[in-house]
């Protein structure tokens, strides 16, 4: 076997879900080259990429839940409007009641789990479909925030717009570099160093032969290329500021989600219920239970999306969080999730959602207006996902489908199980 | 009778579908002003042979001549049948629930004047329709608001509107009640007395008998008989000896049966219908199953032998009345799925892609998908186990796949069985129910599929097989319920199992002694 055939099956065609995530990044880097021509190498300066996460990491907050919501068959056009009330909330807790910023964020927290609850009751108990139950809420929260907060401004004190424009500490020695965010970097390295040994390893055990070595090297060197550039260009901006605070809130909710959604019960039951929810039931999964989890775990995090938005603006108003649930939607959706439900992921949705923002941010650079730059987002989504259904209905590879669909090795792939294991197995012809 | 004359003809019909010959020379002749009976077991063939009559496989698409009225005739479509005046009502009746009667009446064949529908004459119209068909009710009414028996007359109104000339009923009473069933039955008795024929696929044998002048038995895709009622004297042993005049060959592997002690028990179950509250679907039904025994259920469709079932598996069918489970000596209350799995009850569905599957699974998450905490730690799956759990039922029940990474949506049905079946295997049940456990499967896959079953009986597990298939129940089962109309008719021990006895059990209202 060539060392090319051998890159193309493991390293683009997958072995293991690392290589799918590296898939998908590859996606992601393709479009952030281009803005880096198209701007003259604005797009990847140190401020620039600063201002991309803290711009955009509510929105991507929401889009983990969203696509939960999504993938259990249901919507929450409703998210907008919970991080507004849930924002205008805690800006009067800690203004009026002098409330300590930690309990305000706490507060807000549980004002997103009462929503949630009120939601996900109608929907999973009452059963009016989830578009309804959050159009309703849409309008419900968005007019609650315009009468708690009288339809004006309310500031946030200091020690609260941490979440939303804090970053990371300068500590240590001077080297010129933030120290945090470079530590940050190596830990992200040795954790990719050790996924990779340890997907090895777990695959060993299925009796499947494991990449050769050095792919697994390859892969590693990118990832970590890629991580150490971006933790240098984070460390290396205007003194005082560094990898920001809501972009490490965002970090920790992908790892703690995307395990959630795949290496838990609760997560495949989410997957069962919007793959067939019958089905489903008569496995014994709580379709309820799940449905009601899904609403109001969305509502928590449009409730914390709407703290670091406040945060980050110093000051909840009225049309905070006004459109969000589109963007939320579009990026969980170009991201590869099924409209029916059933079909998605965590990482998906997230590289969905950079993709839009680092399309909006390029377009800005290049002093593109915002009239254009939404015409141009819409022809994307309308686009990205009428390329995919059409590959999927003409039988051909899915682009989308491919980078965010769980992993599977297909026959042509490398052999897939030693020979006492294959014995029985006839030799199916699987269709591409 | 011979001199009346012949208003349908049916001669040589062969329709194949890919690898599979659903009729086979079927002949039908059909006589001005009789009800004709079309009988046999269930894929023999009638609805096809229907479809083919009434334009649904259009001609061309089967081999074989129909000549209606004296001439040949080449339908394209249904509306091309329905303009001659052949009209089918269907099992599942075709009406839109948010419309009125009128509306549904006229749908497709709206009353016009100047271009915009005629509401006024519409009206008028679908009460002269109404009174024909015995249906007094005010025409604005929604179809959603009347009675199944009700819906089954506006169905009759609206082929009326379309000046039927052979009227077509698929198992006409198959969802209605008794008082309902008697007056469509003498509903059709009144228009064999104005001349219209009647062609009515049915199930009952006891209102064939009651009512029908001819009756064509099908079996296997081919006819059998065409039996004069009057003078023949059918009676109903008659009919089934007809519908299942068949060898058995050897088609089920060797098997002893090992049975022991009694110790799942049902008993006095009553369930109600989901929506209508008025339909009973389990009316008093006990029955009990031994260790390594196997059950099975004998019925034809609709007599409730699933809605049983999956009321059993913790009510994810109907409103539970009341009855008990007895497990094990003790009594169990399953009210939910989750209940039923944890007390070591599985129910393999009859429609394996409906309910059965998550289609966009592959082997592995199916295989463990109804009891992920086997394979979970501290609420972690883990993929090691998974793959292995997946991997050795793959070994074990021989499914044809690649690796456990196979979508199930790429099987084919015998292996997609395979693993529904490994599915519940992997939850350690001590009872399984198995709805049709060989639908839409080839005789290869099927053999495999007895020899699974019997080796689970093997082990000490109790097997209840829900059926359709006579042979089927009778190769492979060590005792038999029959079921009726949501009763438990009969029991029958594997000794005295034979197919017209079954037939009988299956098709009579008479209720088996309680013991």
């Amino acid at each position: 076997m060539s060392r090319i055939k051998d890159l193309q099956k493991n390293l683009f065609g997958g072995t293991t879900s690392n290589a799918r995530q590296f898939g998908m990044i590859f996606t992601l880097v393709a479009i952030v080259v281009l803005f880096q021509i198209l701007t003259d190498g604005l797009t990847l300066r140190s401020d620039n990429l600063i201002a991309l996460f803290q711009q955009n990491s509510y929105i991507l907050i929401l889009a983990i839940g969203m696509l939960m919501v999504i993938v259990a068959g249901h919507i929450d056009l409703s998210v907008g409007s919970v991080a507004a009330i849930a924002g205008i909330l805690v800006a009067k807790s800690m203004a009026d009641w002098s409330l300590p910023w930690p309990a305000a964020i706490v507060f807000g927290l549980v004002i997103g789990a009462v929503i949630g609850a009120w939601q996900g009751f109608w929907v999973a108990y009452v059963g009016v479909p989830a578009f309804i139950v959050t159009l309703a809420g849409m309008l419900l929260f968005r007019g609650g925030n315009q009468f708690i907060g009288n339809a004006n401004t309310i500031p946030v004190p200091e020690g609260f717009r941490v979440i939303g424009s804090g970053f990371l500490p300068e500590v240590g020695p001077n080297t010129g570099y933030n120290n945090m965010t470079l530590l940050l970097g190596l830990a992200a390295c040795a954790a990719v160093v050790w996924r990779e040994l340890q997907s090895r390893r777990t695959r060993r055990q299925m009796d499947a032969d494991a990449a050769p070595m050095w792919i697994s090297i390859l892969r590693l060197a990118v990832m970590i290329g890629v991580i150490v550039f971006a933790s240098l260009r984070f460390a290396s901006g205007r003194v005082g500021t560094s990898f920001p605070v809501s972009g490490i809130i965002l970090v920790a909710l992908v790892l703690a989600y995307s395990f959630y959604t795949r290496n838990t019960a609760g997560g495949r039951h989410i997957y069962a219920v919007g793959g067939n929810s019958r089905a489903a039931e008569l496995s014994g999964v709580k379709l309820k239970r799940v449905n009601f989890f899904v609403m109001m775990n969305m509502s928590v995090l449009a409730a914390l999306a709407g703290m670091i938005f406040v945060a980050r603006s110093a000051a909840s108003g009225p049309q905070d969080g006004n459109g969000w649930e589109l963007d939320a939607i579009a990026a969980v959706f170009i991201g590869g999730a099924a409209v029916a439900g059933g079909i998605g992921t965590i990482s998906g949705s997230i590289v969905g959602g950079l993709v839009m923002a680092v399309l909006n941010n390029g377009l800005q650079l290049m002093g593109v207006g915002t009239d254009r730059v939404q015409i141009i987002k819409g022809l994307v989504l309308l686009l990205a996902v009428a390329i995919d259904v059409y590959n999927k209905s003409q039988g051909r590879f899915s682009v989308i489908g491919s980078l965010t669909r769980p992993f599977r090795r297909d026959g042509s792939g490398p052999p897939t199980a030693s020979p006492k294991v294959g014995g029985d197995a006839a030799p199916v012809k699987v269709a591409g | 009778m011979n001199d009346v004359p012949i208003l349908l003809e049916m001669r040589s019909i062969t329709k194949e579908f890919p690898g599979v010959k659903a009729l086979a020379d079927v002949n039908l002749v059909v006589r001005a002003g009789e009800i004709h009976a079309i009988c046999g077991e269930n894929g023999a063939g009638k609805s096809t042979l229907m479809k083919v009559l009434s334009g649904v496989y259009p001609y061309g698409t089967y081999d074989g001549q129909i000549v209606y009225q004296g001439a040949e005739t080449r339908f394209s479509d249904i509306r091309a049948s329905e303009s001659a005046g052949i009209v089918i009502i269907h099992q599942e009746l075709a009406l839109i629930p948010g419309m009125s009667i009128t509306e549904n009446i006229f749908l497709g064949n709206e009353p016009r004047r100047r271009g915009a529908i005629d509401w006024k004459s519409a009206n008028r119209m679908a009460l002269e329709l109404m009174a024909r068909v015995g249906l007094a009710e005010d025409p604005d009414t929604l179809i959603k608001d009347i009675g199944v028996g009700k819906q089954q007359l506006v169905e009759i109104a609206k082929a009326f509107a379309k000046d039927v000339k052979l009227l077509i009923l698929d198992e006409p009473t198959a969802a209605l009640n008794e008082a309902d069933s008697r007056h469509l039955l003498d509903l059709l008795r009144g228009f064999r007395a104005r001349g219209v024929t009647s062609i009515m696929i049915s199930h009952k044998l006891n209102e064939i008998e009651a009512i029908a002048d001819q009756i064509t038995i099908l079996r296997d895709g081919r006819t059998v008989e065409t039996l004069d009622v009057k003078a023949d004297g059918v009676d109903e042993d008659r009919i089934v000896r007809g519908m299942v005049g068949r060898e058995l060959g050897s088609r089920f592997p060797d098997h002893t049966p090992k049975i022991g002690e009694i110790f799942f028990e049902v008993r006095n179950w009553n369930v109600r219908h989901p929506i209508s509250a008025d339909r009973q679907v389990c009316k008093n039904e006990s029955f009990v199953v031994r260790r390594g025994e196997i059950v099975g259920f004998a019925g034809l469709m609709g007599a409730g032998r699933t809605e049983l079932a999956m009321s059993v598996f913790g009510r994810s069918y109907g409103v539970y009345e009341s009855g008990t489970i007895i497990k094990d000596g003790k009594e169990i209350v399953l009210k939910s799925v989750a209940d039923a799995i944890a007390h070591g009850l599985a129910y393999v569905s009859e429609d394996r892609k409906a309910i059965g599957l998550n289609l966009l699974d592959d082997i592995k998450t199916s295989t463990v998908a109804a009891k992920l905490s086997k394979i979970s730690h501290h609420g972690v799956l883990d993929e090691v186990e998974q793959y292995q759990a997946a991997e050795a039922y793959r070994r074990e029940l021989r499914t044809k796949a690649p690796t456990v990474d196979e979508g199930v949506s790429k099987l084919s049905g015998g292996n997609q069985q395979k693993v529904v079946l490994a599915k519940w295997m992997f939850t350690d049940p001590d009872l399984l129910i198995l709805d049709e456990p060989t639908r839409g499967i080839d005789v290869g896959a099927k053999y495999e599929i007895y020899g699974i079953i019997q080796r689970l009986a093997d082990q000490g597990k109790g097997v209840v097989v829900i059926s359709s298939e006579l042979p089927e129940l009778i190769g492979l089962c060590d005792r038999t319920y029959t079921v009726f109309e949501g009763t438990i008719t009969g029991e029958i021990a594997r000794a005295d199992a034979d197919p017209e006895t079954l037939m009988k059990q299956m098709t009579s209202t008479k209720k088996m002694q309680t013991r």
